[in-house]
């Protein structure tokens, strides 16, 4: 009996010492960011009614639909465009960065960190750079997105080759299958309901990414929106949201079903 | 050579044995010119055959229908390639001091503390409400519904949302950064919830333990290891995500000192700078994810 008082005691004490713990946390990134807790807390409501009264579509903004939705089937093409270059090309360095399929230690790592460099710098970064010499074109875009997705895409696929292949590329070995054999008769099929996953993932992924880059490359459906903001338009923004979120739901409520199939 | 040998194989030997090799027929899936089929057909692999199929048609698609206002590639690829070199090989700071950049550093980091600590939270009562096993039916595909929604929302069109009621600022940043935060947390751990073992909730219900009881004694318990993994996993995001809100929506933070370099000032050399410090913070902070995720495990 007293041991289970002494646990339900010492769960009470750790839970007020996390609870204290936050609450200092919280204090101090408040002050350091210059965030009034009072006035965050303010503005959620203030937010949702000024959402319900003004983002809701009218007759003008209906108007400029079919432009919205051109942009929209440009960013959800490019989105698929981006991740499947990326995949393929993030298919071959993974092979180079696995633990059962690379050359040698050396070049394993290389590709380790440069995929880490990759998907560690801004895309953000990439877009601001891209812009000066590719300027307001779908490649900025593009660019921006390929190598973020690239970087992810490597590390991901030299998990899945890590964790799904071990065992049939140590059978395809003992037969002495050559490396060639190794990828197409092991890797790939044991690694592919694996990576359509993280592909599935990046698509959708890359569709939220691709608004960010647009406001701030001038392109695409973020520029839209940023357009309609800034002209104080919102009817007509909030079109852009709806038909973004209609976009993602779609492309999510797909993936599942396919990752259903698939796993 | 193959098709003839199975063909001998299968022929019947003798009186006895025909009619089981006959029966056995039935079960050989051949192909129209006799062969045996190796690879049994499979759903999931069709699946997966036809996704890749139509993935690369979009993309082909993608590329032909493109607008690429005649760009020159070649020169662009060229520019590209001197920038990229100016911005990684040639870092320097101009305008701001180490001090000022690593406590611009420092506001991201708290930016992003703020909005994870508030999105768990408020996850955490959320997916109490949304997860299959505890909840009512209709209240979870109602809260799904709508988290659904809000995590389809990208975060910087929060971000701006938000920053028309509460101006432009701090606590624009971390109420757009919640909100997705918040969304996608919830979604993570209500799966949590999902997996965990129902006998456990049963037996304190069997003992009459109140609503708040089963929550503190078997729910926290049971999640807590995968959630403070989810978590410290979305603080990442956020981090990178308040990089981002700097730059595109004016948060504040070293993204806005990114965005005054790259496109106000058009100071390569300082981007540089800038952006090898919030790789380093971010590499530092994936080490300690992993460590973490590997503890938790």
């Amino acid at each position: 009996m007293q041991t289970t008082m002494d646990i339900f005691k010492k769960r009470k004490l750790t839970y007020t010492l996390v609870f204290l713990a936050f609450i200092a946390i919280f204090a101090g990134a408040s002050v350091v960011a210059e965030f009034n807790p009072v006035d965050g807390i303010s503005s959620f409501p203030a937010a949702i009614q000024w959402i319900a009264a003004n983002l809701i579509p009218d007759a003008g903004a209906m108007e400029r639909f079919p432009k919205i939705l051109s942009e929209l089937l440009e960013t959800a093409l490019l989105s698929v465009a981006v991740t499947v270059v990326a995949a393929v090309l993030a298919f071959f360095f993974s092979l180079l960065g696995s633990n059962i399929t690379k050359i040698n230690g050396l070049l394993k790592r290389a590709v380790r960190i440069v995929a880490a460099f990759f998907r560690n710098v801004p895309d953000v970064v990439w877009a601001m750079l891209l812009m000066f010499s590719f300027g307001q074109n779908i490649l900025t875009g593009f660019f921006a997105l390929f190598f973020t997705t690239f970087g992810l895409l490597t590390r991901a696929f030299i998990e899945t080759i890590d964790e799904v292949s071990s065992n049939c590329v140590e059978a395809l070995d003992a037969t002495g299958a050559n490396f060639i054999q190794k990828v197409f008769q092991g890797i790939i099929p044991s690694s592919l309901p694996g990576i359509t996953t993280w592909v599935l993932y990046m698509i959708e992924t890359n569709i939220r990414s691709s608004t960010l880059i647009g406001i701030l490359t001038a392109t695409g459906i973020g520029y839209l929106f940023d357009l309609y903001y800034k002209r104080l338009d919102f009817a007509s923004a909030s079109l852009v949201v709806l038909s973004i979120v209609v976009l993602v739901l779609v492309i999510e409520t797909v993936s599942n079903k396919i990752r259903k199939v698939i796993l | 050579m193959i098709n003839e040998t199975v063909a001998v194989a299968t022929r019947p030997l003798s009186g006895e044995k025909s009619s089981a090799a006959v029966n056995l027929e039935r079960f050989v899936n051949r192909s129209r010119n006799g062969k045996i089929k190796i690879g049994a057909r499979n759903k999931s692999q069709l699946a997966v055959k036809l996704l890749v199929l139509v993935l690369l048609s979009i993309t082909v698609v993608a590329f032909v229908t493109f607008d690429y206002q005649g760009i020159d590639f070649g020169q662009a690829v060229t520019d590209t390639l001197h920038n990229i070199k100016t911005v990684f090989l040639e870092p320097e700071l101009s305008r701001d001091t180490v001090g000022g950049v690593l406590y611009q550093l420092l506001v991201t980091f708290c930016l992003g503390t703020l909005s994870t600590l508030i999105g768990a939270v408020l996850a955490f009562f959320c997916s109490l409400l949304c997860a299959r096993n505890i909840a009512h039916p209709v209240c979870v595909n109602i809260v799904k519904s709508v988290v659904a929604v809000a995590r389809a929302v990208p975060t910087v069109l929060w971000v701006l949302i938000f920053a028309v009621s509460a101006g432009l600022g701090s606590v624009a940043a971390v109420a757009g950064l919640t909100f997705h935060s918040f969304a996608y947390l919830t979604k993570a751990y209500a799966e949590s919830i999902e997996e965990m073992d129902h006998g456990v909730i049963e037996a304190l219900k069997a003992n009459g333990a109140s609503y708040w009881q089963i929550v503190c004694q078997a729910i926290l318990p049971s999640t807590i290891t995968s959630m403070v993994a989810w978590t410290f996993m979305r603080f990442e995001i956020n981090f990178a995500n308040a990089v981002a809100m700097g730059a595109a929506a004016g948060a504040g933070g070293i993204g806005f000192n990114l965005f005054m370099a790259g496109s106000f000032y058009f100071d390569l050399h300082e981007m540089g700078l800038l952006t090898y410090i919030v790789v380093i913070a971010v590499v530092i902070l994936e080490m300690i994810s992993t460590k973490i995720k590997a503890k938790v495990k």
